[in-house]
């Protein structure tokens, strides 16, 4: 089984960001740039079901630009065989970026597809869900235990209440919580052997989908400030600002 | 043309979540229909009815819609769509796993986690996990939308005389099995709703120091929330979890113990209305957008907090 794996590059999770002054979005020039966290765990979970010898390759894709393949590279390291880039200019909407994968999976014939639940950029959760309608395949979304059992494959999901338990046929689309696994570091020989994997390069003009944006972004800004509290000396003098001068309790 | 909200309830009752989409769909029209899609629900259904701004309730009941699962509710969902303007969902779990595979199946974009309805189709979402808030509109002839439960009141449960309508569906039958929920079960009011929340963080150091948490919270009749470090460590379960992977909560109070205040647990909190942060360390930036900061070991502080608490209330 060939399981697939899709990577976006965003802005490390660390960085606080920061808002361009004409609100036309958010500064990316000269910020750290990484793989999206929950992409991490699909990467390694797909590692983790080929070394139990239920998948033969894991293909890592990501949509974006060129400097994607940095992001491609980094899951090569981890352990992934071989990479695609589907180049494209400006940012998708996940829409668009469904319908790509869609042209994709149509090609690759991939059993399994492994999504992050959430990119932490946009934070709009939808493009797996999206990318299972359109191929109607089952869906496991926000995932923190996969079990693949021949054509079975049990789930386990993280939702409001607690936890769902789910039992999917292949083939399935998970899209995975940071929960799922601790994802591996590449190991410096690992980093060595990934810069000779393969990256495949396509142009998001070329594969005929219909990517023209719906949703036109009109302005970016910084939420509102908090204004700095103050420091209290001890805990009476809090419970007296809780009862009195915050009337909260 | 009518406003779609779907109804997030589990059988017996209505989740408040749906109540907030009410009120946000009611910033756009008044004209709101809410498809309630379950087994054995029409007693709920009813009182659905009754809600406030709700002119029309849909009722679509077999045993297969037991559990929500997102492959048999939204075909379902997709096949109304023609007669509403706007579908409206809450952006929970429920509503994050459903409204996609609508939006995609009927070839429209979604705008997720709104806070903000500025008009029919112009709305403000947080990005980047709440630290900047985008202004979008959709150019859609539909729109999908999902709001952020918490940035909406909820809508009163009396005042609407709504019909309700039971309709039928013959759609394509998913194969996905369901094999189980574990719901976590506790005396004490709802994370996402409580007036109070008490949370404690990596600074509690185990799952017996939390009990200290729990005394506290009992005292102030509030929710136990917790950092995802303190989550990660095992020393509550994972529906405990305030942040952006976890739940965004706007309590009136929020104490935050043990907390340093990664961004991604303040993306969840930030906007309570008075935050309380008790930690040892001063740089802590949980002291950022702290109302009252004390800095102080834990173990100390919320022994005397549970005494102080004890002396107010008499």
């Amino acid at each position: 089984m060939k399981i697939l794996v899709t990577v976006k590059r965003v802005i490390d999770y660390n960085v606080q960001i920061r808002v361009k002054s004409d609100g036309s979005g958010v500064e990316t020039e000269n910020v750290k740039m990484s793989m999206n966290p929950p992409d991490e765990n699909a990467v390694e979970e797909a590692l983790r079901i080929k070394e139990t010898g239920k998948a033969d390759e894991v293909i890592v894709i990501s949509v974006g630009g060129e400097k994607s393949q940095e992001t491609i590279r980094t899951a090569l390291a981890m352990g992934a065989d071989r990479g695609i880039l589907i180049k494209a200019d400006s940012n998708l909407e996940p829409l668009a970026v469904a319908k790509v994968l869609q042209k994709i999976i149509e090609k690759e014939n991939p059993k399994m597809v492994l999504l992050g639940k959430q990119a932490i950029d946009d934070d709009c959760n939808q493009t797996g869900q999206m990318l299972s309608a359109l191929l109607g395949w089952e869906q496991g979304a926000f995932v923190s235990k996969i079990e693949v059992d021949g054509n079975s494959v049990s789930i386990t999901r993280e939702i409001d209440e607690g936890l769902e338990m789910l039992k999917l046929s292949l083939p399935v689309i998970v899209t995975c919580d940071l929960r799922l696994n601790e994802p591996r570091y590449a190991s410096l020989p690992n980093i060595m052997k990934a810069k000779k994997k393969p990256i495949d390069l396509l142009n998001v003009e070329d594969l005929g989908v219909d990517t023209s944006p719906r949703i036109k972004q009109i302005k970016v800004e910084e939420p509102p400030k908090r204004e700095k509290g103050i420091m209290v000396k001890d805990v009476a003098e809090l419970v007296q600002k809780l009862k009195h001068e915050a009337k909260v309790i | 043309m009518s406003i779609l909200v779907i109804g997030e309830h589990n059988n017996k009752e209505l989740k408040s979540s749906t109540l907030n989409s009410i009120t946000a769909a009611s910033v756009i029209n008044d004209d709101i229909h809410v498809v309630v899609i379950g087994n054995n629900c029409e007693e709920m259904a009813n009182r659905v009815a009754t809600t406030d701004k709700v002119k029309k309730v849909l009722l679509l009941e077999d045993s297969k819609y037991e559990n929500p699962i997102a492959e048999k509710i939204s075909p379902v969902i997709t096949s109304l769509a023609k007669d509403y303007s706007h579908i409206v969902s809450p952006a929970t779990t429920f509503g994050k796993n459903i409204m996609p595979r609508v939006a995609a199946s009927l070839d429209l974009s979604q705008v997720s986690d709104v806070i903000k309805i500025e008009n029919e189709d112009t709305f403000v979402r947080p990005v980047y996990a709440g630290n900047a808030l985008a202004t979008v509109q959709s150019t859609d002839d539909k729109k999908i939308i999902t709001i952020r439960p918490t940035s909406f009141d909820p809508a009163a449960t009396e005042g609407g005389q709504a019909t309700v309508e039971k309709i039928s569906f013959d759609g394509d039958e998913s194969k996905v099995e369901f094999i189980g929920r574990e719901e976590s079960k506790s005396e004490r009011p709802e994370l996402g709703t409580a007036r109070i929340v008490v949370s404690g963080g990596r600074g509690v150091q185990s799952a017996e120091n939390f009990k200290m948490i729990y005394e506290v919270a009992d005292k102030l009749n509030a929710a136990v929330g917790a950092s995802r470090a303190a989550v990660d460590a095992g020393y509550v379960g994972n529906d405990y979890q305030v942040g952006q992977t976890g739940k965004v909560v706007v309590p009136d109070l929020y104490i935050a113990i043990g907390i340093s205040g990664a961004i991604q647990h303040l993306a969840g909190m930030k906007e309570s209305k008075v935050i309380v942060a008790i930690n040892k360390d001063e740089e802590a930036p949980i002291f950022n957008v702290a109302d009252y900061g004390l800095q102080a070991d834990l173990f100390e502080a919320l022994p005397q907090l549970s005494s102080e608490l004890d002396k107010i209330d008499k």
